[in-house]
């Protein structure tokens, strides 16, 4: 659709914002990847993701940098600016929260037992369903309010799935006999995996009052 | 043009310039208070637009402000504009959304009073009655109109940023109707009572094109409005867009579109004539008021959401206005007609003359009026046309139409046909079987206007008016407008 050329202006901010939200989504899908290839012992490709991931962050901040100038030195949607920028700003948080286990992961080297690692996958996948959820809401944000609550409750729900799982986890974690130092660092892990899904649960409450009040 | 005419002009140039810093706002008020449109942006389009409108469409609406009262002395029609101008003042000053139109209509009606005028009743009457359905009519268009959007809204499913380029360039579009319409509308209050005195002549500018000397008039009065805009119009956007109206973009452009949509429906000459071609009822021309409009459109909104957070006092300050802004106006410029006759010397009303000569008898009897009971009456000259009504009134039931039509035959009005003084009126005004029909006539007096009127018709088939039907108007109008030019320029002051 080509309407104006006075328009083009809109279309490239447009796209801008679309890409945000993909590289945000990219972001969980690299991350989901990378671990699940640590927990296979498949190194290489860890590396390969987890340089992934760095790029996707970086790129992510420059995006997100560049809406808001837009946004500010054109004056452009006055009303929900600072919604938008809120919105924008907790997104890129999620690529933060994606980044820093991987390079824990990448540092400290844990040694994930067996019998974990089955629970580990479970509590990745929630986690990513969560994010992937949180992305559709923003992008219905954008475009049509209607149907921000259809994914909505997604979010909600792999948020839950990724606590359950987690304590789970935990619980296993520290009733087996391995040692103190041990359980407490993949508690770590567990918990470090499960902030993101707490993070995009944040991000969706706010979600929800932006969009209350836009259909105002 | 003498410098007097500058200095009686200036009341109503003051009313322009009021009329653009308050008005403008009710068309980019929440565009620029809420930041959509930068206020330079705004108050260029907005003057630009204003100034096109009222030169190009504000014709319509001013003959109805003259049938009401033809302000016949130019200090006369500089006391009525400032009388209004000063009850804007005052009531704005009071925190009342006030309308130049009221104060305008209540002035004009003061000045009949004081010159004894028959005030048009009919007139008066489709005025208020248009009050009163103007809020009305535009809750009606905004409330259909913001179904409309939100539905292609829903369905068009745009990005939010485009959804803000849009809404932006809707806004400016809109805003550039809503200046148009509220300069076509309004610029008969602005400068309609100075018309019947305008001290310019037209000119033409190629073979078409032909620029009134109320066109000349009203593009004074815009320009007066666009400096308005200008320079005082800031603060009341940013109040009307952050303060009063809490609206979303959205809303706003409906807003905005609605209250234009019904300023230009009573003032579109176009549209009338569109109408009557289609045997449609037409709508009447008439100055509404645009704050009024834009309240309507938003309590149309406001019902449409359930009604809740509305600002029902606003419902009572508008009636509020319907009866304060034109009685205080009227009162005013009763009083101070006075003080400038009697203190400061100016003749504010041309002395008029009612006479039932037996021709005028002979005339009205051949229109159908019983002239039996009345014809005691004849030779006794009255000063003003409401004497003349009381006279007759004390012989026959009468009606005001009826009282209408002997008050039209009755007005002596000498006009000697002098040939010389034709080039005054400019080359291209009357068009040359017109010319000739004047010439014709040269030396012949007449005492009353109709006489004049006949005599003319009686020459030239372009003289005589159409049938009055609702699609002949426009040229009805034209032709009035014309013959307003020569009255003027043969006119010979009264001996008493």
């Amino acid at each position: 659709m080509k309407p104006f050329a006075i328009f083009r202006k809109t279309r490239e901010l447009e796209s801008q914002i679309d890409q945000f939200c993909d590289t945000v989504d990219q972001g969980g899908l690299a991350f989901k990847l990378g671990i699940t290839s640590y927990l296979e012992g498949d190194t290489a490709a860890f590396e390969d993701k987890l340089k992934q991931v760095n790029e996707l962050e970086s790129q992510g901040d420059s995006l997100r940098r560049m809406i808001e100038r837009r946004l500010y030195t054109q004056t452009l949607i006055p009303e929900s600016r600072g919604d938008v920028l809120g919105l924008l700003e907790n997104m890129d948080q999620i690529l933060n929260k994606c980044e820093g286990p991987m390079w824990q992961f990448a540092i400290e080297k844990p040694e994930i037992p067996n019998e974990f690692r089955a629970d580990f996958a479970k509590l990745l996948e929630a986690v990513v369903e969560a994010v992937e959820a949180l992305v559709a809401a923003s992008r219905a944000f954008f475009r049509g309010l209607e149907t921000v609550s259809d994914h909505m409750h997604k979010v909600m729900f792999y948020e839950k799935e990724a606590d359950k799982v987690s304590t789970k986890l935990k619980m296993a974690i520290f009733s087996g006999d391995l040692d103190l130092a041990r359980k407490a660092q993949l508690r770590n892990f567990v918990e470090h995996i499960d902030n993101i899904a707490d993070t995009a649960e944040d991000v969706a409450d706010r979600l929800a009052i932006y969009t209350i009040k836009r259909s105002i | 043009m003498d410098v007097a005419v500058l200095i009686f002009l200036s009341s109503g140039l003051f009313l322009g310039w009021s009329l653009g810093a308050n008005d403008a706002a009710n068309v980019f008020g929440t565009a620029v208070g809420t930041r959509m449109v930068r206020f330079t942006t705004a108050a260029i389009i907005c003057s630009a637009f204003v100034i096109l409108g009222a030169v190009i469409s504000g014709g319509g609406v001013a003959h109805t402000l003259g049938k009401l009262g033809a302000i016949n002395a130019i200090p006369g029609a500089f006391m009525v504009a400032l009388a209004a101008a000063a009850t804007v003042y005052l009531m704005t000053k009071a925190g009342l959304p006030v309308s130049t139109t009221q104060a305008i209509v209540g002035s004009i009606v003061g000045w009949n009073l004081f010159s004894g005028s028959l005030t048009d009743t009919a007139t008066l009457v489709t005025l208020t009655a248009t009050w009163v359905i103007c809020p009305l009519l535009a809750a009606a268009i905004a409330a259909v109109l913001y179904k409309g959007v939100a539905a292609g809204l829903r369905a068009a499913k745009l990005h939010l940023i485009r959804l803000d380029a849009y809404t932006r360039a809707g806004l400016i579009l809109a805003g550039a109707f809503g200046a148009y319409s509220l300069g076509a509308n309004n610029i008969a209050n602005v400068m309609g009572v100075f018309v019947p005195v305008s001290p310019f002549t037209a000119f033409g500018i190629g073979e078409q094109f032909v620029f009134s000397s109320a066109q000349q008039l009203f593009l004074l009065g815009g320009v007066a409005i666009a400096v308005g805009v200008f320079t005082y119009s800031k603060r009341v956007m940013m109040t009307v867009g952050r303060d009063i109206l809490r609206l979303s973009p959205i809303a706003a452009f409906v807003v905005v579109v609605s209250h234009s949509l019904v300023l230009f429906l009573f003032a579109s000459q176009g549209l009338e004539h569109l109408l009557a071609r289609a045997g449609l009822p037409t709508i009447p021309l008439v100055p509404v008021s645009s704050s009024q409009a834009v309240i309507g459109a938003i309590i149309g909104i406001g019902l449409l959401k359930g009604g809740r957070g509305m600002d029902y006092r606003l419902l009572g300050v508008v009636g509020v206005g319907w009866l304060a802004t034109p009685v205080i106006a009227g009162l005013f410029c009763f009083v101070a007609l006075f003080i400038l006759q009697n203190v400061f010397n100016q003749q504010v009303y041309r002395p008029a003359e009612y006479a039932l000569s037996e021709t005028v008898l002979a005339r009205a009897a051949a229109a159908g009026i019983d002239v039996a009971p009345v014809r005691a009456l004849r030779g006794i000259r009255y000063p003003s046309a409401t004497r003349l009504g009381d006279a007759l009134g004390e012989r026959i039931a009468i009606d005001n139409q009826t009282l209408k039509t002997f008050v039209a035959y009755a007005e002596v009005d000498r006009m000697t046909i002098d040939p010389r003084r034709l080039p005054d009126l400019g080359d291209s005004l009357l068009t040359a079987p017109q010319l000739a029909a004047v010439e014709r006539l040269a030396g012949q007096t007449f005492i009353h206007r109709w006489m004049l009127d006949e005599a003319l018709a009686r020459e030239s088939g372009e003289w005589a008016p159409l049938p009055p039907t609702t699609v002949n108007r426009i040229a009805n109008r034209a032709l009035d407008e014309k013959r307003q030019a020569v009255y003027n320029l043969f006119r010979v002051a009264p001996t008493r």
